[in-house]
């Protein structure tokens, strides 16, 4: 994209372009499912936001082993869902912990969109053999049982949060290019492209300003449904104890890490098992009252 | 006909022959770590590392170590579990027996239970009765499996204590044991059968002949199981056909969260203890399992549908 583009695009379009996306979401009054998921999910991106401010303790920080919900620390403050194994206070590493769920998943699935995006175009809007190959490649990957290839790609090349987002973006990226490809076929033969051809714009333009733009509707519902997805992912690989290194809090590794502890202290991992299923209940029911909205237009 | 078996019998063997390049770079080549290191550990000497390489064969070239893996693996030998120390088909083949059994079961409780909501919520679309059971659906696949695990235990193991909260068999096989795992399974899956189904049958609802059947005065029973429900279920076979590749997943976590001999176990224990041959073995029977029932799911689809059967 160089200069070209953006004389072409006058400031007064952007402006337009956000003031409807902004509006886009006030549609979601309609729909009382869509917005119990954006509270839900409005609701941990404010916790994760704002976590040195609710949190009382720090997340890793041994204080008082095995206390139980509320009850009271040395210091005065209150262990509102009581500490773990470690000491350390529930509450305070659910905080803290929704801050690596909302940074990595999001990596992730952008990581993901982004390849998966690019193939998606070339493969259909190119088509040939190019389509050919890239087809057969994402066919190979998706028939791969899905955490098996996870736990293979992780055993091999190590546990960390950027290799975790390598993980899921060779996984998921195949999914998408199919998306993607399917929009593009028929988004192809559209008059507005044909124009752009005649132009004599380039391919990637036509991909990228033309026909990716007329293809966001589906995928913003993809995307959302895939950001739970995601979510769950990254909470099953840190409770198989493939996740983030301890000790900064990750939900399923807290899971993990207590559950040997469940028969005596059940809160320990209760608690990270609601918070992770609200927020991913709250990116699935975001997906389904957008998908219900954008059919009824 | 002919024709698209031998095509789809033929992706399948090209896909397995893939996958296992794959697999054999991934974990038998220095492209992603040493294999001695990953064998022996950090602290190996160097020299040991070279005896070790010595005795595996692995300083003779790739190709010849690959074609040599492929034999030995298209032959039934599937080397030495490091962690196990004995045959990797001991230890595999009782695990997969396991984990037929569960899904077996999981099976059989999620197949009637997704189809009989599916059908109900399609019969008629946006009813109340389709609004509750597609937000449930919603609902139930928002809970990963390891958290329904955690919710079911504290449930029924800790607070009414009817079920034992370990499957591990310890004393001979035992149904009850059985039933935690496959609860797990059955509701993280249901949901998208469900949905599924009822996306087939909502559009089944509204052809023509399904109109036709209630305009010439059937009886509204008979509508549904007479026309209806024959081509509703055509799109749901395949989907649950394909559930066979998700529960290889499923089962991962289920049975390590109840300490459930089975084959899901075994592949994690296999990778985090770097049991190579043992995680090649699992992998591949994985791969061979999924796509072998995706090829069914694509043959039964075109045997089971007439039109694409016949054109």
């Amino acid at each position: 994209m160089t200069t070209e583009s953006t004389t072409q695009m006058p400031s007064v379009g952007y402006g337009a372009a956000i003031l409807r996306f902004i509006k886009s979401f006030g549609l979601l009054r309609e729909s009382w499912v869509g917005m119990i998921g954006a509270v839900l999910v409005l609701f941990w991106v404010i916790v994760a936001v704002f976590a040195p401010l609710i949190a009382q303790f720090d997340p890793n920080a041994s204080i008082q082993p095995f206390a139980k919900p509320g009850a009271v620390a040395a210091s005065g403050s209150t262990f509102w869902l009581g500490t773990d194994h470690m000491g350390r206070d529930i509450l305070s590493r659910i905080v803290w912990g929704s801050r690596t769920v909302l940074i990595y998943a999001p990596l992730a699935t952008l990581s993901a969109y982004t390849v998966g995006i690019l193939m998606g175009l070339m493969a259909g809007y190119r088509g040939g053999l190019v389509d050919d190959i890239l087809s057969r490649i994402s066919d190979i990957i998706l028939s791969f049982p899905v955490l098996v290839l996870y736990i293979i790609v992780i055993a091999t090349i190590g546990a960390s949060g950027f290799n975790i987002v390598i993980a899921i973006t060779f996984a998921s990226s195949p999914g998408i290019m199919r998306i993607v490809r399917g929009l593009v076929l028929d988004l192809r033969n559209r008059d507005y492209v044909a124009a752009a051809q005649t132009r004599g714009e380039s391919d990637w333009r036509i991909m990228l300003v033309e026909i990716l733009p007329n293809a966001r509707g589906p995928l913003i519902v993809d995307a959302c449904l895939r950001l739970g997805y995601v979510i769950i992912t990254i909470g099953v690989l840190g409770f198989l104890g493939l996740g983030l290194p301890p000790p900064d809090p990750d939900w399923g590794g807290m899971v993990n890490e207590t559950r040997q502890m469940a028969m005596v202290f059940p809160h320990m991992t209760l608690f990270p098992c609601i918070a992770i299923s609200s927020l991913i209940l709250g990116f699935n029911l975001l997906a389904d009252g957008l998908r219900e909205i954008s059919l009824r237009d | 006909m002919i024709l698209l078996l031998l095509k789809r019998i033929g992706f399948m063997i090209f896909t397995m022959i893939v996958v296992s390049i794959i697999l054999f770079l991934l974990l038998e080549t220095g492209l992603t770590g040493d294999p001695a290191t990953r064998v022996l550990g950090n602290f190996a000497s160097d020299e040991q590392k070279e005896i070790w390489r010595d005795q595996q064969g692995y300083n003779q070239p790739v190709i010849v170590r690959y074609a040599k893996w492929l034999g030995n693996f298209a032959t039934g030998n599937l080397g030495t579990s490091i962690r196990y120390k004995g045959p990797v088909k001991d230890v595999l083949l009782p695990r997969l027996w396991n984990t037929a059994i569960l899904g077996f079961w999981t099976f059989a409780i999620m197949i009637p239970l997704s189809l009989t909501l599916g059908i109900l919520s399609g019969m008629k679309e946006g009813s109340l009765l389709d609004r509750t059971i597609s937000v449930f659906g919603i609902l139930t696949t928002s809970v990963p499996e390891f958290a329904s695990a955690v919710f079911f235990s504290a449930l029924f193991v800790f607070g009414l204590k009817w079920l034992p909260g370990t499957s591990s068999m310890s004393d001979g096989f035992e149904f009850k044991q059985l039933l935690l795992p496959a609860m797990v399974l059955v509701v993280y899956d249901f949901g998208y059968v469900a949905r599924m189904t009822r996306a087939s049958m909502a559009e089944v609802m509204t052809s023509q002949y399904v109109r036709s059947a209630v305009l010439k005065g059937l009886p509204y029973r008979q509508v549904i199981i007479r026309h209806a429900l024959r081509n509703a279920l055509i799109a749901p076979f395949t989907v649950i056909m394909l559930q066979i590749n998700w529960l290889l997943s499923g089962v991962i976590v289920v049975e390590f969260f109840f300490a459930y001999k089975g084959f899901g176990a075994l592949l994690l224990e296999a990778s985090l203890n770097n049991d190579i041959a043992l995680l090649e073995a699992c992998a591949m029977v994985a791969v061979v399992v999924a796509v072998s029932s995706q090829t069914i799911a694509d043959i039964g689809y075109t045997f089971l549908n007439p039109r694409i059967r016949f054109s």
